[in-house]
């Protein structure tokens, strides 16, 4: 009866987890979804604390469990650490807690497998040992490389692909470490031969994702976010844990979907972006084009451009997010709006750091839901539209993506800003983009460049606009 | 009946399916929700680290242990919570 118990409860939270999923997918029930999904984690969690689990199954466990004080403690500052961190964090500094959060999973998969390793000893089976070196190889790879992401988002480094001389054979060395240090482990095991593979498994995150362009991030945490799924599914099998090798495999499957999708969506070859480091070459510097002449305005002169438009796109960027100058958008659209000048924002779908992340931001500012045009459905319309205002947005709206075969963006689809009589470009200098291309649209002809803080600037237009 | 190792096989093969088909369309709008919502899934490794503290038999172990469990608490906890507050706004614009 118990037992019974304790798999079925088991069974509704897998299922849980299933309709979580299939919650995010939809935006009406998306919301509902993850707390669909946050409850069948909870269930999960509190199964443990009260049912032995099956005796014949590896996770079965003392009741109350051992260390339970040490166990909750444990408990304790894991929250303390992650619920503040999610409550508070700035919305524009959100993809990289999740990096973080995708990254610190990964370890505690890995972490998992080990022990689980350490206490069989030599009882484990093969397929316990296979199933624990990748667990350790994968998990080390999603927690190291997760670090580095966050620290390219959070541009504690430089965003631009970094590669060394050496580094294809320096990486090719790596790999062939790591298959070695597998097959050490699997052949005679022991703990120096796991703590050797873990190392090298870290190691290869780092290599892995180091030579990946800041545009290609997100596709990357996707990636990674598969592969702590996958190390979840395999730390579930030594523990024959049914539940994790369901949520496991759920998240490895549809975060490898995911990050299809997401390639797709940005114009990118999986393949390129992840073998980026086998074939990556060192690339000259950009920096040749710093002297050339650009026509920069007051926001008196936008303010006049806007005024008598009849048709304004406002292109909203990452830097429109970091100045918080959302609301000040909004503030400037109502003003247009009023004037019978029709407005709309073409949302590039990774604008900001992420797929989505600049409908977050707008979406924060109230901005109305019926303005907000995906790519596909603006691009067509530039050509009719007399002021292209780019707010904050520089590699989305790159022509080099067209026309410079082999940028590092080139093949991404891209806001066809070009196509509109007028282009404004809100910058707070001559820095190129996030991904480190240079722009030639800047010294255009029917580009208007306003430099400063976004906020401040476009506060100085919504005035000027007023007195108009 | 399945060996045990074959039903969780099975178990597995099944799961990728139903992974795949649950998120076969989905708008560039919720990609990152989405993303953030799956990773979220994933913290239920908390189980695994909460039984295996359990099943240490020395300090290093249960050491190890106990950093899993922290670890995955906070993937799991701040998972749930930032997406919520992800969604949270587009609800808003819904008004």
């Amino acid at each position: 009866m118990n037992r019974n118990l304790y798999d079925l409860i088991g069974l509704a939270a897998s299922v849980c987890f299933i309709l979580a999923l299939k919650g995010l997918s939809h935006p009406k029930t998306a919301r509902r979804g993850n707390l669909i999904g946050a409850f069948g984690a909870t269930v999960a969690t509190l199964l443990v604390f009260f049912f032995t689990g099956n005796k014949e199954d590896k996770n079965y466990h003392a009741l109350p469990l051992h260390h339970l004080p040490l166990i909750l403690g444990a408990v304790a500052i894991g929250l303390l650490v992650g619920v503040p961190a999610a409550r508070k964090v700035q919305m524009t500094a959100m993809p990289q807690l999740v990096a973080l959060f995708n990254g610190v999973g990964g370890g505690a998969a890995a972490l998992v497998a080990i022990v689980e390793y350490l206490k069989l000893g030599t009882e484990a089976t093969s397929a316990e040992v296979i199933a624990t070196v990748f667990t350790v190889i994968v998990g080390s790879v999603s927690f190291s490389g997760s670090c580095i992401t966050f620290a390219k988002l959070q541009e504690l480094m430089t965003t631009r692909p970094v590669v060394f001389p050496g580094g294809r054979f320096v990486i090719a060395l790596n790999v062939g470490g790591v298959f070695a240090a597998a097959g050490w482990v699997i052949n005679s095991g022991g703990n120096t031969s796991l703590a050797v593979l873990g190392g090298l498994s870290l190691l290869f995150g780092v290599l892995f994702v180091l030579p990946v362009g800041g545009a290609d991030v997100p596709i990357v945490i996707s990636l990674l976010n598969a592969f702590t799924g996958l190390t979840v599914a395999a730390s579930g099998y030594v523990l024959q844990a049914t539940l994790l090798i369901v949520a496991g495999t759920l998240v490895g499957a549809s975060g490898t979907i995911l990050t299809r999708l997401m390639a797709d969506a940005m114009g990118r070859s999986l393949f390129k972006t992840l073998f980026g480091a086998f074939t990556a070459k060192p690339q000259a510097a950009t920096d040749a084009a710093e002297a050339r002449p650009v026509k920069s305005g007051s926001p008196e002169d936008v303010a006049i451009l806007l005024n008598y438009a009849r048709r304004v796109v406002i292109v909203p960027g990452f830097g429109l997010a970091v100045a918080q100058a959302q609301h000040t958008v909004r503030e400037m659209a109502d003003v247009l709006a009023a004037k019978g000048i029709e407005v709309a924002y073409g949302i590039h779908p990774v604008a900001g750091r992420m797929p989505g992340h600049m409908n977050v931001l707008l979406a924060e500012a109230n901005v109305p839901y019926e303005q907000l045009a995906e790519m596909e459905e603006v691009n067509p319309t530039f050509s009719q539209t007399d002021v292209a205002l780019v707010i904050g947005a520089n590699d989305v709206v790159n022509p080099a993506a067209k026309n410079t075969p082999g940028c590092p963006i080139y093949g991404m689809p891209i806001l066809e800003v070009a196509d509109a009589a007028n282009v404004i470009f809100l910058k707070r200098s001559m820095r190129p983009g996030f991904a480190g291309i240079e722009n030639e649209l800047l010294y255009d002809p029917k580009t208007t460049l306003l430099f400063g803080d976004a906020k401040e600037t476009l506060t100085k237009v919504v005035s000027a606009l007023k007195s108009l | 009946m399945m060996s045990n190792g074959m039903a969780l096989l099975a178990i597995f093969t099944l799961s990728v399916f139903v992974g795949f088909e649950v998120v076969s369309k989905v708008s560039s709008t919720l990609h990152t929700p989405l993303m953030s919502g799956a990773n979220a899934i994933h913290g239920v490794i908390l189980v695994g680290a909460i039984v295996v503290a359990d099943h240490s038999s020395n300090n290093v172990e249960l050491w190890l242990a106990l950093t899993a469990i922290v670890l995955a608490t906070i993937n799991m906890v701040g998972g749930f919570v930032v997406t919520d507050r992800m969604l949270e706004m587009f609800k808003a614009k819904k008004k």
